[in-house]
């Protein structure tokens, strides 16, 4: 069996499972946000009345951080009134930032967990070994009543990353590689792991944006197999033990692809689809009115301090404007502890509160019809940030801050040390 | 579920996300009739004023990608929508509608087949679709008995409420 395999038969309580089976497995984590009020009201209208463990629920005020409006301040309110009744200590109030990074910062993403998130990015536990996915709210909410959900055990698909990444190019632009290359539904109902020498090159922060971005390729799952990057990263985080799974040897892949990264350019998704991805250099000199960096995908410390590095002592073009979302309170604690905020924002960038801001096109730096904006987030579909005549390019933290200085798409390799 | 659904086709090509379903500036709506105003707005501002219930959607590949967000069956539901055919499904879109009973049927090649405005008669149980317009039939991918039995049930709710009940029996 895969070790995917072998954590979703933990789940369920049985000795072996198979591809294509239908199983209940107990959730370790499941996480609501707040766009979905629906999971309470279908909670009630299953004939739900005391969620079953609420130590086994967690609930972010992340995506509306802080409300903009009379409908999603109402929206919070009903969430921590539930939380309250429900006896749900784990309320991840609008101070703490996106779900995916918060469970990261907290070491509550773990390898050998099942995680049901009402986010689709769930696909970014991967990175610890956790079985992350994410679901509706009827799927959540059938998850409170009874603690269970059922799954289809997936197909596995393995990514062999070979080569070593040149200067200025990162994770994401491998994601958006291998998106472009596979199409934007190769991954649909199935999982995705990536192996191989370059994994030994990313940190946790590389790895997490790797497994985020397979959900724009459709994936049900991804799964990185922990090693002494994962267990350093989590020795100082996590009181209880965990389970590491291991895939037998000569398990059958659903189907293996190789990509040699060692010659790859930085990466854009061009309008309107996460598929059309070329060499950022395709679209150099194009103007952009927008750099936006951060969310689940692009803002932790580490994409700050890339940031940071190209816009010290200078300033960002003033046809520009250059919105940041750190993660997580913990990401812009530790970038402002660096200095990275104050660097940041001496060369003209606008923070907001950590969340998911602009990248859903709630708030928070919204698009105008015909505007044009470079970001560090997952998506670009029609619409996605606001106006659907607006242009949205998807790249790295990298090429983003670079873009935000020169008020164009320019090649990132060129501005990183 | 009833058998057979009759309806009109409305067309779409592949990739439709969840924001073209169900724009994320519109969210922070909850109630079934406010989020219906805004199906499909991203891919056809049009479609709201012209959908009749039981109307039926027809998509290439990929259709529901994106956002988990339930919104996007919640308002295909809400509008009157008989079933959704497409040649391949975003799984969390797939569950969704699933959960809330509406037939996403999965049929490969089912977009090169219709046009706008094609009436097509779908046996839900065999699978079988006829295009009347044009007379071609198709063949659907069959559903899980799982499947089946939520969308027998008018979805998973009353499925598992039932399930609770029996357990509170016990």
């Amino acid at each position: 069996m895969h070790a995917i395999e072998k954590i979703l038969a933990r789940a369920a309580g049985m000795k072996a499972v198979k591809t294509g089976e239908i199983i209940n497995c107990k959730v370790d984590l499941a996480g609501i946000n707040d766009l979905y009020l629906q999971t309470i009201r279908s909670f009630f209208e299953m004939g739900g009345n005391r969620v079953s463990d609420p130590g086994k629920v967690i609930v972010f005020l992340d995506h509306y951080a802080p409300a903009s409006t009379i409908a999603q301040a109402d929206n919070q309110k009903q969430f921590r009134e539930f939380c309250w009744d429900q006896g749900i200590d784990l309320l991840m109030d609008i101070d703490q930032g996106v779900c995916h990074q918060v469970l990261a910062d907290k070491g509550m993403s773990y390898p050998g967990e099942v995680i049901v998130i009402t986010d689709s990015h769930a696909t970014t536990h991967g990175a610890f070994g956790a079985f992350g996915t994410g679901v509706g709210a009827t799927d959540l909410a059938i998850i409170l009543a009874t603690g269970q959900l059922w799954f289809r055990v997936p197909e596995i698909i393995r990514i062999n990353l070979e080569g070593g990444l040149k200067k200025g190019v990162y994770s994401k632009d491998i994601a958006l590689h291998i998106i472009g290359t596979l199409g934007a539904d190769y991954g649909v109902y199935r999982a995705v792991e990536f192996t191989g020498p370059v994994l030994r090159d990313l940190g946790i922060s590389e790895r997490m944006a790797l497994c985020n971005m397979t959900t724009e390729m459709g994936a049900k799952t991804a799964y990185i197999q922990p090693d002494e990057i994962t267990t350093s990263f989590l020795k100082n985080k996590m009181k209880q033990d965990y389970t590491v799974f291991t895939t037998d040897s000569g398990y059958a892949y659903f189907a293996e692809h190789t990509f040699d990264v060692s010659n790859l350019k930085p990466q854009v998704a061009a309008p309107h689809s996460v598929d059309n991805v070329a060499d950022v250099v395709k679209y150099a000199g194009k103007p952009i009115n927008q750099a936006f960096l951060g969310t689940c995908t692009g803002g932790r410390t580490e994409d700050l301090a890339v940031a940071a590095a190209i816009l010290k002592g200078k300033h960002i073009n003033p046809r520009t404007r250059f919105i940041i979302v750190p993660a997580s309170k913990s990401v812009f604690l530790e970038a402002m502890n660096r200095g990275y905020i104050q660097a940041l924002v001496e060369a003209g960038a606008t923070f907001v509160t950590p969340g998911c801001a602009a990248c859903l096109g709630t708030h928070q730096g919204i698009l105008a019809p015909g505007e044009t904006c470079i970001t560090s987030s997952s998506r670009n579909f029609p619409g996605r940030m606001g106006h659907g005549k607006a242009e949205i390019y998807v790249a790295s933290p990298a090429a983003v801050a670079a873009a935000a200085l020169e008020g164009k798409i320019v090649d990132p390799s060129d501005y990183v040390k | 579920m009833e058998k057979i659904i009759k309806g009109k086709a409305f067309v779409f090509d592949a990739n439709i996300d969840t924001d073209q379903i169900y724009p994320g500036r519109f969210l922070d709506l909850t109630d079934p009739e406010d989020v219906a105003k805004h199906a499909m707005e991203g891919a056809d501002p049009n479609f709201v004023r012209t959908v009749k219930k039981g109307d039926l959607i027809v998509a290439s590949t990929n259709f529901g990608c994106g956002s988990s967000r339930e919104h996007a069956a919640v308002t295909l539901k809400a509008a009157g929508i008989g079933a959704i055919l497409a040649d391949s499904f975003g799984r969390i879109f797939y569950r969704n509608a699933i959960n809330l009973g509406i037939p996403a049927i999965v049929c490969p090649d089912i977009r090169s087949s219709v046009s706008k405005g094609d009436l097509l008669s779908v046996n839900v149980a065999s699978g079988e679709i006829i295009n009347e317009t044009t007379g071609a039939i198709l063949k659907a991918q069959p559903f899980s008995p799982y499947v089946m039995s939520i969308l027998d049930n008018g979805g998973i709710k009353s499925l598992v409420k039932g399930q609770l009940q029996e357990q509170g029996l016990k």
